[in-house]
């Protein structure tokens, strides 16, 4: 089995929840009502304690300590999907990249939990119930919402519009595609997605919005291969900035 | 030398930190008890949440317990090698559970529905014409409820598959 392969899949994975969840973080103390703020914070606990399950894996491979991983890369090192580093926005963009990334990941770790790398399908098999709540959260305010009043549809659409490019830049491809799928690691990104849109389709339907049409479609892709947008480089600043104050102290 | 049993019961003392009348042996996290020596123990864990932040203290409350029980040697690891499910609460900790206020959860059958959360029963009254609130609570494995019959707010513990 290709451990390079296996290295990027896993950096990507964990880098996505470990960015995802700091953005998750930002609602603390800030969500528009005390439900929506306990679970903002509860979702950002479970993804950067899911990233840190997954760091500990790559350190078994021979990388460094999760937190010398998580706290002292620079942005350029990182391999989350853009999708992910964009600012929360209004909490209609935050709610839709919710709902398009938490099925994305959910049914990654679906897939996972069959993966022929054994320490990676354990930690799937125990990490796709936990995203089974997020997902749930997602598609209730999803459908909520754009079934609620013109202005709660019309943000929850503008939301959709805005994310859909960079929601399919999750599935960018990696040049292990073919190794990963051969080896029975991983099914692929085109697999995956395909699945995503299966499941949001009907969800999506009963929210009354729509996807847009797929002749606009056009994935924002780069992040994969560490290229990101100006919003990245602050994240990872303010995210590292109290480990990098002593990167040796105990805690 | 101890037998496993006894090392069994020994831990039987050691609470969840976040729920004190809860055993960690009645959660069903510790998922491997093995004598090693004469004064040698070794234990396995696992998290209840992939994000639990109690895990490394609950590794030294094992330790902790074991070496002031009398072993010498104990090694405690955690690992997903058999991944937490809520049913593996044990009766006992079924009742702690609702004696500290949070509903216990339901059984699964390896699927967790919205339904599943609606009409969990309140831990103060028993009534079931209660509300599922938030998937989310105070910790990871807490969800929101509340209870028209009583008219309060409760915590729920999450049914996790």
């Amino acid at each position: 089995m290709n451990s390079i392969a296996l290295k990027e899949l896993l950096y990507k994975m964990a880098d996505d929840l470990l960015i995802i969840g700091h953005r998750n973080s930002e609602w603390t103390g800030l969500g528009p009502i005390l439900e929506e703020d306990i679970a903002f914070s509860s979702m950002a606990q479970d993804k950067i304690g899911q990233s840190q399950a997954l760091f500990q894996l790559l350190h078994e491979l021979g990388e460094q300590e999760p937190d010398t991983v998580a706290f002292t890369r620079n942005a350029n090192q990182f391999h989350n999907a853009q999708f992910l580093e964009l600012p929360n926005g209004d909490y209609d963009f935050s709610l839709m990249r919710h709902f398009l990334y938490d099925v994305a990941d959910q049914l990654r770790f679906e897939f996972l939990a069959n993966s022929s790398y054994e320490p990676l399908a354990k930690v799937a098999r125990k990490i796709k119930g936990e995203l089974k709540y997020h997902v749930f959260h997602a598609n209730t305010w999803v459908v909520k919402l754009g079934n609620g009043t013109e202005e709660s549809k019309a943000r929850m659409q503008t939301a959709l519009n805005e994310a859909w490019n960079y929601a399919l830049g999750m599935f960018e491809t990696s040049e292990f595609e073919n190794d990963l799928i051969a080896s029975g690691v991983f099914v692929g990104e085109e697999a995956l997605k395909k699945q995503w849109l299966d499941t949001i389709a009907p969800i999506i339907e009963k929210a009354s919005l729509q996807i847009p049409s797929s002749n606009t479609w056009a994935p924002v892709f780069g992040g994969r291969k560490c290229k990101h947008t100006e919003h990245l480089a602050p994240l990872v600043d303010e995210m590292s900035e109290v480990f990098r104050v002593d990167p040796s102290a105990e805690w | 030398m101890y037998t496993e049993q006894e090392i069994w019961q020994a831990l039987e003392v050691v609470k969840d930190p976040e729920i004190p009348t809860l055993s960690m042996v009645d959660m069903g996290i510790i998922t491997k008890v093995e004598v090693r020596g004469e004064s040698s123990v070794f234990i396995e864990m696992t998290p209840t949440f992939t994000g639990c932040p109690a895990i490394k203290m609950m590794e030294g409350m094992v330790a902790d317990r074991l070496k002031e029980f009398g072993i010498a040697q104990v090694e405690v690891v955690t690992t997903f090698d058999k991944p937490w499910d809520s049913n593996k609460l044990t009766e006992r900790g079924l009742m702690c559970l609702k004696k500290h206020g949070l509903a216990p959860p339901v059984k699964h059958t390896g699927e967790v529905t919205l339904e599943n959360m609606e009409h969990v029963a309140c831990p103060f009254c028993g009534s079931t014409n209660t509300e599922f609130k938030s998937p989310f609570g105070a910790t990871l494995c807490r969800s929101m409820h509340y209870c028209n019959n009583c008219l309060q707010a409760f915590e729920g513990f999450k049914a996790v598959v």
